[in-house]
């Protein structure tokens, strides 16, 4: 790990503007994804900013009867929070998929969006990646890429994102809150935290220099039956090869994000359109343009597939 | 890369493909990020790890992991991965399971650390201690400090109604089943595969045989 200074942030704004003033330096919450990346100095900050004496860990209701999140409630609370368990059961059960007990009791809701590609490439430092060297190639491209992106990608990069929490949350149309080095604040919805890298794959967010992330939003519960389908290697503390969230209405109506197949949690509002059509329709709309390799076009056919197993699970498709 | 490769590449990526980077990050990276180089900075900090506080004077860089072994010589808490795969690092932080191997020392300032030296003592063993030796619950015993923290906080989760991957239920208190208890205690790996008889030290304490 490299030599880096370290210090207590005492407000988010105050935070917001030491991260912009400082060149070099990052904020670590959890840690669980920065220090390993530290460790093998992906990540090389010169200075630490600890955010986590903020107080930015309640969950509270807002005026609009949705929950507002805390940007350093750890997943474990979030997934056991009696509100998420019973209203939003969708995100609960993306949370409890992910990592292993002790990582969530340690990963922030913050830290779980802006955690980073885990392609094997951008971990191995000897391999070529656009990501941690812009404009070194793409080492994955003619390499292994089982698990790999199939939609939203580029000629530069098609690492997928490795959040299951933030697949739950796009399907739940959860806004961003930030605050910025000048104090200002802005709501990002989260379709539009993660960007795709078209050639510019280190660039993985659309948050600016200092922008601290203090909440996530969630809009009032809109019932529906909730389910999170996670297919991986093996049962437990595995990546998701294809995620599928989906929330079905008693009228056959819904929504469907899907995780492991695209550089950011993805859903596509018209693919939903076609959930009377089954799940062929929805998958063909919702992954229409992907351009997988030899190793990964098997994701189309496991979306399809989880997919119709989803619906079949929330009765409403045969 | 050779295509003879492809296995051992599959192995590795299976949790996050980082245990054959570790291997070459003794040296450093063909491009290192430009960034001035900073020296290495210290930092004060007060831990109370098994009841005893410790007023510390560490390098930034040391993980909660390395201050409880190197500094502290409180080795029972193990290093595998040291990247938060393997659990053997596991410890128990203001009642909570962590990897104390992904966090650093100077981020725990004021907290209380319960490391496996303090469930129990050799004359005096905490019941999931007597558990494992009763069940055989380790072969080689590298991973079971880690096992023994993980346990510990397991049963309490369970308790605190804090719902897992295989919960029917989300809102359901929740049992301490072995499937529970498989699923629950899938952060730390046994290599010599001793998890039968983990889940049944387990269970005997915390559980249901449903
Ligand atoms: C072995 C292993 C298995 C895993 N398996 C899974 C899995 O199956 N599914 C899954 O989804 N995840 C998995 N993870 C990833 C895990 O979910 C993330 O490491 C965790 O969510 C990151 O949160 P953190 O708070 O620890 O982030 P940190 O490591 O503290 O930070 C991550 C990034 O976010 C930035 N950041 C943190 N807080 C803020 C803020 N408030 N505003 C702006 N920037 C901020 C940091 O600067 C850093 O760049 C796994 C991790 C490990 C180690
Ligand atoms: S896919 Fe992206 S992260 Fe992986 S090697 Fe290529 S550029 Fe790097």
């Amino acid at each position: 790990m490299k030599a880096f200074t370290y210090e207590r942030a005492v407000s988010p704004a105050a935070a917001a503007q030491a991260a912009a003033h400082l060149p070099g330096s990052k904020f670590i919450a959890g840690g669980t994804n920065l220090l390993d990346l530290m460790k093998l100095q992906i990540e090389t900050p010169t200075h630490l900013i600890d955010v986590n004496g903020l107080a930015l860990d309640r969950i509270e209701a807002t005026p609009e009867g949705g929950l507002r999140i805390g940007a350093l409630v750890r997943n474990t609370d979030l997934a056991a929070d009696a509100r998420v368990r019973r209203d939003y059961g969708l995100l609960s059960r993306a949370l409890l998929s992910g990592a292993s007990g002790q990582l969530r009791n340690k990963a922030t809701t913050a830290g779980n969006l802006l955690q980073r590609a885990r392609c094997p490439y951008f971990y191995d430092t000897d391999q070529l990646c656009n990501k941690r060297h812009p404009g070194s190639g793409c080492a994955a491209l003619g390499g292994f890429s089982r698990q790999h992106a199939v939609v939203g990608v580029s000629d530069s990069c098609i690492a997928s994102h490795p959040s299951d929490m933030a697949v739950a949350m796009r399907a739940l149309d959860a806004i961003v809150e930030t605050v910025l080095p000048d104090g200002s604040t802005r709501s990002i919805p989260i379709a539009e935290l993660h960007r795709l890298p078209g050639d510019t794959p280190h660039i993985e967010t659309t948050l600016g220099a200092g922008e601290l992330i203090v909440a996530v939003t969630l809009p009032k519960p809109i019932g529906g039956k909730h389910i999170y389908r996670k297919v991986r290697d093996r049962a437990s503390y595995a990546f998701a090869l294809v995620s599928v969230a989906v929330i079905v209405q008693a009228d056959g109506s819904g929504r469907v994000a899907v995780g492991g197949v695209a550089p950011k949690p993805w859903r596509v509002e018209a693919a939903e359109a076609r959930l009377p059509e089954g799940a062929k329709a929805v998958t063909d709309e919702l992954l229409a343009g992907a351009a997988p390799t030899r190793e990964n076009a098997y994701k189309l056919t496991l979306v399809e597939r989880t997919l119709r197993a989803v619906l079949a699970e929330a009765g409403s498709q045969p | 890369m050779q295509r003879g490769t492809e296995i051992a590449l599959s192995r590795r990526v299976l949790l996050v493909g980082t245990g054959a980077s570790m291997a070459v990050t003794a040296a450093p990276p063909a491009r290192a990020q430009a960034s001035a180089p900073v020296e290495p900075a210290r930092s004060n900090v007060a831990i109370t790890v098994n009841g005893n506080r410790h007023d510390l004077e560490l390098d930034t860089r040391t993980t909660l992991l390395d201050a409880l072994r190197e500094h502290l010589h409180l080795t029972g808490t193990k290093k595998g991965c040291d990247h938060g795969q393997c659990g053997a690092c596991t410890v128990i932080v203001e009642g909570r399971r962590i990897n104390s191997c992904l966090t650093l020392a100077v981020m725990h300032q004021g907290d209380s650390v319960l490391t496996i030296e303090g469930l129990g003592t050799p004359g005096n063993l905490h019941p999931l201690q007597a558990a494992f030796i009763e069940h055989d619950g380790y072969q080689c015993g590298y991973c079971t400090p880690g096992q023994i923290c993980s346990a510990v906080a397991v049963l309490d989760e369970i308790k605190a109604g804090i719902p897992s991957h295989v919960s029917t239920e989300l809102t359901a208190q929740p049992e301490a089943t072995p499937a529970e208890i498989r699923e629950r205690m899938s952060g730390n790996i046994c290599r010599c595969g001793a998890y039968a008889n983990i889940v049944e030290a387990i269970t005997e304490i915390g559980g249901s045989k449903a």
